[in-house]
């Protein structure tokens, strides 16, 4: 657990960065600290690892003071990724990610094991392991700075917009694996993001800042949508707020339809025959997963992947009310696709039956 | 070219203590011994301003003001004020090399500095995040990295002092500037045009040494043709070019 106790940060010169933070990132947990430029969120993060000093107030780390303890020492058992990666030109992919372990004095041999290890954790191919940083694509550097500040398996991890430098979908693939390696570690992370939407994804609580370096309202994601504690929570979280909430509500069970499939390749007129009048009708690999949806009328011969409509998203049964939603209201025949785990189709849902799911939750409910 | 290729060729003048193996062994001890002074007080001074930011507008003004001053007069006014002190030939010698030790410095200290400036400093803070102390930050992320331009700053006061070093004979001492003072002074004009030639040769194979060495020292991450990215895109852009 790391708590700030009443801690502000002001620059020679009188700027104010942090104004009398106080607030408890509990341990295995994601706490994500967003606002507007100027709201101190990078000086609050570094002022963790005491890269910057804080005038006056404490933070302490399970309890101990981390003023008491020596800066190099305490760094060291904190793992540090920064937006631009940081990594060290010189040095190959693995002895990158082997630092740490090397200044805490491990064997050789164990740390660039330790290092190959991590590689693949953190999905890279172990031979990039010899190549140097400058090889490598940006959302590949960012991987393995978060595999370098892994190394040593520090019980927490400062993280400073680590995903901002890159594309958006490779970010969005970044967010995933982060979350799914968060959940095998439980490592407890101060994230660090002026992206309200990255905030929210991948917050297990979320800290507004405003400009000043003041908390404006820290709790989860979909309580900071259902009831943002003023105007700048309100304007800083965006519009679409009720539907976004939605994201944190999962879904109960969803009157199914069956849906009538052909599979990929079959001809146009068994698919019409299929659609028994329908405009729409969907269409599945062998396995069962859906693939789009086809518009037997307009075709003719057999059905492939061109032809398809690819517009409707596809939920996961036990997924969130927005997911589901989503669903219903992109796809072309309004029937929205769900699919079970092993991305098989399990059936459609209509728009209307979601709302009516969301109809009947209790009235200011919260997740 | 006639008179250099006779002068050049007469085996004479490949013998004995005035010949020409004896002059480049001199001149290179004068060239080395520079750069090694040089080296000593340019490297240390440059990496200690490029990493603590601290008086780098003193020191770069005041080795560029000793750059503007003419290395003869320079020499001369040494050997004026230090020889009395000394005798035989270090009353030569250590103005020589202390003239040269100043013209050295100044590429020497840019390009450290310059190198460990220049270093990302989304690498430096991250090292400081991962927990090294200033030192480690200097000698295991910074002077790695610096490398790349603390060999230019070596190579090119190489350069400089190796074509400079032909000062010294022009105080009585040895090295290649003797073929042209002394080829000047008999209007021997095949071993002027030699002796430059030789300062040219040896110029370039010093320069040679330094890259052969500059090759192994320097990591190959920092060797922007190594990139496998940019190297596609070059071929990329000789395939089509827009």
């Amino acid at each position: 657990m790391i708590s700030f106790t009443d801690v502000t940060k002001v620059y020679l010169g009188g700027t104010t960065a942090v104004g009398g933070l106080s607030l408890t990132a509990p341990t295995g947990k994601i706490t994500v600290l967003v606002g507007p430029s100027g709201c101190g969120k990078t000086t609050s993060l570094r002022m963790i690892n005491r890269m910057i000093e804080p005038t006056s107030g404490t933070i302490e780390i399970d309890g101990r003071d981390t003023a008491s303890l020596n800066p190099n020492e305490l760094r060291r058992g904190i793992g540090y990724v920064i937006q631009s990666g940081g990594l060290f030109p010189h040095r190959t992919i693995l002895d990158n990610i082997a630092t740490v372990p090397l200044l805490l004095g491990w064997d050789r041999a164990k740390a660039r094991t330790r290092a190959h290890e991590l590689l693949e954790r953190v999905g890279l191919d172990p031979v990039l392991g010899k190549r140097y940083p400058n090889q490598l694509s940006g959302g590949q550097q960012q991987r393995v700075g978060v595999a370098r500040a892994l190394a040593a398996d520090p019980p927490v991890m400062l993280m400073d917009e680590p995903f901002s430098a890159v594309d958006p979908v490779v970010r969005e693939q970044l967010q995933d694996e982060f979350l799914r390696l968060q959940g095998d570690l439980d490592k407890t992370i101060v994230f660090v993001t002026h992206d309200i939407d990255e905030a929210m994804k991948l917050g297990d609580q979320v800290a507004v800042m405003r400009v000043g370096g003041v908390l404006a309202q820290l709790a989860s994601p979909a309580k900071l949508l259902a009831d943002p504690h003023d105007d700048f929570v309100a304007d800083f979280l965006g519009r679409d707020r009720g539907y976004r909430a939605l994201a944190f509500a999962e879904a109960p069970e969803l009157p199914l339809r069956d849906e009538p499939v052909v599979l990929l390749g079959s001809t146009v007129a068994l698919a019409a025959e299929t659609a028994a009048g329908d405009r729409w009708v969907l269409v599945v690999d062998d396995a069962g997963a859906p693939l789009g949806w086809s518009e037997p009328e307009r075709l003719s011969g057999l059905i492939d992947r061109d032809h398809l409509h690819r517009g409707g998203t596809v939920a996961r049964i036990g997924g969130s009310l927005r997911a589901a939603l989503d669903a219903a209201l992109s796809s072309p025949s309004r029937r929205g696709v769900l699919v079970a785990d092993d991305g098989r189709l399990v059936g459609t849902v209509r728009a209307q039956d979601v709302l009516s799911a969301i109809e009947r939750r209790p009235a200011g409910a919260v997740a | 070219m006639n008179l250099l290729w006779t002068w050049l060729s007469n085996p004479e003048n490949w013998q004995g203590s005035s010949g020409i193996p004896v002059r480049v062994a001199e001149h290179l001890a004068y060239s080395a011994a520079t750069l090694f002074l040089a080296a000593l007080v340019g490297i240390p001074l440059g990496l200690w301003i490029g990493h603590t930011g601290r008086g780098r507008v003193a020191v770069v003004n005041l080795v560029n003001g000793v750059r503007s001053v003419p290395t003869l007069g320079l020499l001369f006014a040494a050997v004026l004020v230090v020889g009395p002190l000394l005798g035989g030939d270090i009353a030569f010698l250590v103005p020589s090399i202390f003239v040269l030790v100043l013209l050295a410095i100044p590429p020497i200290l840019a390009g450290a500095y310059a190198g460990v400036e220049g270093v990302d400093p989304g690498a430096r803070d991250a090292a400081r995040g991962m927990g090294m102390s200033s030192m480690e930050i200097l000698f295991r992320v910074e002077v790695p990295c610096a490398l790349p331009l603390i060999f230019s700053g070596l190579r090119s006061a190489a350069l400089q002092v190796v074509a400079t070093a032909t000062l010294a004979a022009s105080v009585s001492l040895g090295g290649l500037g003797r073929f042209l003072i002394d080829g000047q002074a008999y209007r021997d004009y095949g071993q002027m045009a030699g002796g430059a030639l030789l300062v040219a040769v040896l110029a370039v194979l010093v320069d040679l040494v330094f890259a052969g060495v500059q090759r192994l020292v320097v990591s190959p991450g920092l060797s922007p043709i190594r990139s496998a990215r940019r190297v596609r895109t070059r071929a990329q852009l000789a395939a089509n070019p827009t």
